[in-house]
């Protein structure tokens, strides 16, 4: 059958470019997404996280590259993409002024549903999302969190193979994160190849299956979530030291037994530094102490999204929007 | 009721019993998704104009342009002109209710072209698009849906001239063809609305230049008076303006003087404009970035 090319890679992307003016948003992007899988693409605020998707959703046509999508070619057979995909932007993508099942209705009118087979499909979506209750109420009225149920429960009314999801959880919180996050888990469980973008690490390892980091336009690092982490360390260690005139002392002990580069904090008592494992940190604050360095208050963290950059960049990621 | 101990022995049990119903309507949801046959232009255009539809049920106010506006300009014009330009206001009304009539339906039009500036403002735009539906019908049903703005805003003038003294030759017969006339009309001028609304960064910037557009082509026209009592000059543009042809052909087909070449040429602007900015507005929708 034709639907062969479908078995293999959900997205195959070779140097994607995108410009606007001189500016190049994306600057070759290469991408190999398989499959039934999450692929989580990070990167800090006009990384290009949204024009790449844009592109592969056929909403931007590429400057440069090429790319098929569910083995369709992105240029060429952009309708037949259309028909087994779907984007939730990063911004409502349903409409405002009309009720949470009106806008269900709509899209699956739209999709050839019958009105009944509509109203049904849309009645079943706003139950499985908790949105029974605001169903005949106008979207303008939802919060953050019920918005970006509707907006999803809009992506889905036919159930795509693949999904885009931009920035599904920012701005929501605890709770509805998490809401977001199991329905994404359900979908991908189905068969759903899900694409998504987030400015959070911790999204990324707790969804993706691989993660791609992007900056500036371009992949600077991709893995799966454990790849990316033995690369960086598990995290920073981040001790507060009682008095800062041992910091100098501190630093170097901590230097020496962590094997890493020490970073001095603002605060004149407090510095960190990357570790690959929980041993070597605790081994670490027990140097500490043995050398009568008192620490008030230690903590091991996953690295941030700053400190990946740092990682990846050598240089923090506002600093380079600065440069630019 | 009291709360036994088994009782709350069982709440437990039965949350996580909500729980995994909850969990299996989610998946089963989530699945249950199958993909229908892909449906045909016309259907799509329709399920667009019930939108359109929805949207005045919800911003009724949007009407008031349709209802308001017409009742307006009729009372304005009849009598602020009708004594000065024709002697009385009952003669003016013969000659200016045509005239007023296609000025405020093509002002109408411009409407359109706001409505999908906001759409374009706000994400639905990136929905529509990212569709596998022929997208042509996201406009065309809009237009439809204005199809029936423009009828509501030409019955209440034609009532209210009527009440007013006018006296068309042409019966009801020439009115309905004039009101059909001047739909075919106002659908293709819209395509240029919609072909700046795609341009325009903002409403108020749309608005701006819609108005600039709109203002000339309506006053420098036969709407108000005779083109016999303008200098030479201002004739020559008069006679070009489509807004003065479709005027002419409305104007004769309520009285009854129409010819055929006054119809043709209305239609032939509108067949003009069409495949000029449709194709226009289709290719920005396409590319819009
Ligand atoms: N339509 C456009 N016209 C001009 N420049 C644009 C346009 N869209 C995006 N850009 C620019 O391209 C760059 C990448 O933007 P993009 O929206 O893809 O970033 P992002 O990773 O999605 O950021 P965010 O996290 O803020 O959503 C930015 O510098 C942005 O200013
Ligand atoms: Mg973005």
């Amino acid at each position: 059958m034709n639907d062969q090319p479908q078995k293999e890679l959900a997205i195959k992307a070779a140097g994607l470019v995108k410009k606007f003016g001189e500016e190049r948003a994306v600057d070759g992007v290469d991408l190999a997404v398989q499959r039934g899988t999450v692929y989580g693409f990070l990167g800090p605020n006009g990384a290009g996280k949204t024009t790449t998707i844009r592109m592969l959703a056929t909403l931007l046509s590429p400057d440069g590259g090429s790319a098929t999508v569910l083995g369709y070619d992105l240029a060429t057979e952009a309708d037949k993409v259309r028909s087994h995909v779907s984007l939730t932007g990063q911004f409502a993508s349903v409409d405002e002024d009309l009720t949470g099942l009106e806008n269900l209705i709509l899209i699956g009118r739209l999709m050839g549903y019958t009105r009944k087979e509509a109203r049904d499909r849309g009645t079943e979506l706003l139950h499985a999302f908790g949105l029974e209750d605001a169903a005949r109420r106008q979207v303008k009225k939802y919060s953050g969190g019920m918005r970006r149920r509707i907006d999803i429960a809009a992506s889905i009314v036919v159930t795509p193979d693949l999904l885009f999801l931009d920035e599904p959880t920012t701005g929501l919180d605890p709770r509805s994160r998490n809401q977001v996050w199991s329905i994404v888990r359900t979908l991908v469980s189905t068969g759903t190849t899900v694409l998504l973008t987030t400015q959070y690490l911790e999204e990324a390892d707790q969804l993706a299956d691989r993660i791609a980091v992007i900056d500036r336009g371009r992949i600077i690092a991709e893995g799966t979530s454990g790849e990316l982490k033995a690369s960086l360390g598990t995290g920073s260690l981040q001790v507060r030291l009682l008095h800062p005139e041992d910091r100098p002392r501190a630093e170097q002990l901590l230097a020496e037994k962590l094997n890493t580069s020490i970073i001095l904090e603002t605060d004149p008592s407090a510095l960190s530094a990357q570790v690959s494992d929980t041993t070597q940190a605790s081994t670490a604050l027990s140097a500490l102490t043995k050398a009568n360095i008192e620490v008030t208050d230690f903590s091991l963290g996953q690295p941030s999204l700053d400190e990946v950059f740092l990682q990846l960049t050598g240089k923090p990621a506002e600093e380079e929007e600065a440069v630019k | 009721m009291t709360v036994s101990p088994e009782n709350q022995k069982l709440r437990p049990e039965m949350e996580t019993d909500t729980e995994g119903a909850r969990e299996e309507a989610l998946r089963r949801a989530i699945s249950g998704g199958a993909r229908p046959a892909k449906p045909n232009g016309i259907a799509t255009s329709f399920t667009f104009g019930w939108r359109a539809l929805l949207k005045i049920k919800y911003i009724p106010e949007q009407l008031i342009d349709a209802t308001i506006f017409p009742i307006m300009f009729l009372l304005m014009f009849t009598y602020l002109f009708g004594g000065a330009l024709a002697g009385s206001t009952g003669d003016y009304l013969q000659f200016l209710l045509p005239g007023i009539l296609v000025q405020t339906i093509v002002t109408l039009t411009m409407y359109t072209g706001v409505e999908l500036n906001n759409d374009i403002t706000k994400g639905i735009f990136d929905r529509f698009r990212s569709l596998p539906i022929w997208h042509p019908s996201v406009l065309v049903g809009a237009l439809m849906v204005d199809g029936v703005r423009y009828t509501m805003a030409s019955a209440i003038m034609i009532i209210l001239g009527l009440i007013l003294g006018f006296r068309p030759e042409g019966g009801i017969l020439g009115m309905v063809a004039a009101v059909l006339l001047l739909q075919v009309f106002a659908f293709s001028l819209s395509w240029i609305w919609t072909t700046l609304g795609m341009i325009m960064r903002s409403e108020k910037s749309l608005m701006g230049v819609s108005m600039m557009v709109m203002f000339p082509l309506t006053f420098i026209s036969n709407v108000f008076v005779d083109p016999e009592t303008m200098p030479s000059w201002l004739q020559g543009f008069v006679e070009i303006n489509p807004i003065s042809l479709v005027v002419t052909a409305v104007r004769g087909l309520m009285h009854g003087t129409v010819t055929f070449a006054e119809i043709s040429w209305v239609l032939v602007a509108a067949v003009i404009l069409t495949a000029v900015f449709a194709p226009l507005t289709m290719y920005l929708y396409r590319n819009k970035n």
